[in-house]
């Protein structure tokens, strides 16, 4: 009997699982999915949480649920991997040996690494929106808020789903003028970045969402520290922000059990093959999703596009054949946009979001780089489609390999 | 393609003004491109800081980012964005004649 050992059960994880279950024959490989926690999160739904829209029982589910049958699931903390041996010792040391190695233990967010950040405020004037306790008890705050200045802080590249500040902007100016407050209300983004997103194209779309809706954005701002006393962040070169209202989007660095095994880089992400997904210098040793060092957005699309590459290299590296399937780097996001619209962005390491439709060129009916209605609607779909097709590793009508039909290169 | 002229040649930038190809960059160079940026003198900690990064950059294809420069330069945070104001990372890229850390993405 092969062991195929997974690593981690979230979107990458559970996608892998489903693919390699219905493929491997269950008499010569038995598959195990190793994960610290019995619930699954559609992390999207977090951003919607602070805002009312989703509550925490609409976005999540069992783990289990979404794991075939023949899964040998283990409810375990990991201690470390020796990826030369394939080995992995879980959390009460117990060992486990394995023919082939995914590691899919994502990246979550370490605010402790902000100076001043985690303190008794802490939940009360400055919270986070990507974990479950942080959007529910940020949902509560705003309930009772009244206005002042919101303040949306990104501490440094990477993130997760590097919209989801903007996105959180958006909905949040929504959200205050629903209630009437709106002009009670400063909504401002504090970003390291030159502009609101990395790709020049995208960022001059998105800035422009940014003015009209009347956000302003403090740029080039490296965060030192929070000053929960004085109520501002200062920057390392002292530069000064106030808010009323922190929300923080801490530092993400990938699972410690990375670090503990020194297979990370500073962040904790593994260093890995951008085409064939392989760890760099690991033969038969896989990163997929969120805990890789590649160059991409870290969203679950980006697992799901991977998954497809990862599916066929496993399959080739089993038959002890080189990877030839080549991940591109492709991503594709929707932005919510706010008052029922939203954006579609689709690009990859080499084409930067550009304006068209999608996935049918003239037709759409999605719009890339521009507000509609209909690309809300795909957002708020997406649910559905995640649950019920995405993690159970369905195929879906749009390639791994990003497409150019639709797509318009601006001068 | 934009371009800069230096002691006599014209040198190739890369779409985010920094230097396209690395066989151009001279120490001398180094110390135009501080200056142009504000830089008026490259002390010793400043070459610390770009011979890192160029050793780095050998090694991995790759600039390092300000948290790998402050775990494994020497130099914290803190004297990193007083030799570099605004964005050392960046900025001590651009000096070492290599193109911006790919990181932010």
């Amino acid at each position: 009997m092969r062991e195929m050992l997974i690593l981690g059960g979230g979107t990458a994880g559970t996608i892998m699982a489903n693919k390699l279950a219905s493929a491997l024959s269950a008499g010569d490989w038995r598959i195990t999915v190793v994960d610290g926690t019995e619930e699954h999160y559609y992390q999207p739904g977090f951003l919607f949480v602070p805002f009312g829209i989703y509550r925490m029982s609409d976005i999540v589910k069992p783990r289990r649920q979404f794991l075939p049958g023949r899964i040998n699931f283990i409810l375990s903390g990991i201690d470390r991997i020796d990826a030369e041996k394939k080995t992995v010792m879980l959390a009460n040391g117990e060992p486990l040996r394995c023919d082939c190695l995914i590691i899919a233990t994502g990246t979550d967010i370490h605010p402790e690494q902000i100076e001043g950040l985690v303190d008794e405020e802490w939940g009360r004037s400055k919270f986070d929106f990507y974990t479950p306790s942080g959007a529910d008890k940020l949902g509560q705050f705003f309930k009772g808020w009244q206005g002042g200045k919101l303040v949306v802080s990104i501490a440094e590249m990477p993130i997760k789903c590097p919209v989801a500040p903007l996105e959180f902007l958006f909905l949040a100016d929504e959200y205050f003028a629903r209630r009437g407050i709106r002009d009670k209300v400063d909504l401002h983004l504090v970003t390291p970045l030159s502009g609101a997103f990395t790709k020049p194209t995208c960022n001059r779309v998105l800035g422009d969402f940014l003015v009209r809706k009347g956000i302003t954005v403090t740029p080039d701002f490296d965060i030192a520290r929070v000053d929960s006393q004085e109520k501002k962040i200062v920057a390392w070169d002292e530069t000064e922000v106030s808010y009323d209202v922190l929300v923080s989007v801490p530092t993400n660095m990938g699972d410690a059990c990375i670090a503990r095994s020194g297979l990370g880089n500073e962040l904790n992400f593994v260093p890995t093959n951008k085409h064939t997904l392989e760890a760099d210098g690991l033969p038969g040793v896989f990163v997929l999703g969120d805990a890789s060092n590649l160059p991409t957005s870290k969203a679950g699309s980006v697992a799901h596009f991977q998954s497809e590459i990862l599916f066929e290299n496993i399959m080739e590296h089993i038959q002890g054949r080189p990877a030839a399937a080549s991940f591109d780097g492709h991503a594709n996001c929707f932005i919510e946009s706010g008052f029922g619209k939203g954006l579609l962005i689709d690009f990859n390491y080499d084409t930067e979001p550009l304006p068209g439709e999608f996935p049918l060129p003239g037709i759409g009916p999605f719009k890339l780089l521009g507000e509609s209605r209909i690309n809300h609607y795909g957002k708020m779909m997406f649910r559905w489609v995640y649950w019920n097709l995405l993690l159970r590793g369905v195929k879906l009508p749009i390639q791994a390999a990003m497409s150019m039909a639709g797509k318009r290169v601006l001068p | 393609m934009a371009t800069m002229n230096f002691a006599g040649k014209t040198l190739e930038l890369d779409a985010d003004g920094n230097l396209a190809n690395r066989v151009d960059w001279s120490e001398d160079l180094a110390r135009e491109l501080a200056a142009q940026d504000g830089i008026a003198e490259l002390t010793p900690q400043h070459w610390a800081v770009i011979n890192f990064m160029r050793t780095v950059f050998e090694k991995d294809g790759d600039a390092p980012s300000i948290r790998r420069l402050t775990k494994e330069s020497g130099v914290d945070t803190k004297t990193l964005y007083a030799l570099f104001p605004k964005g050392p990372a960046k900025r001590a890229a651009k000096i070492a004649g290599l193109p911006k850390p790919k990181g932010c993405i």
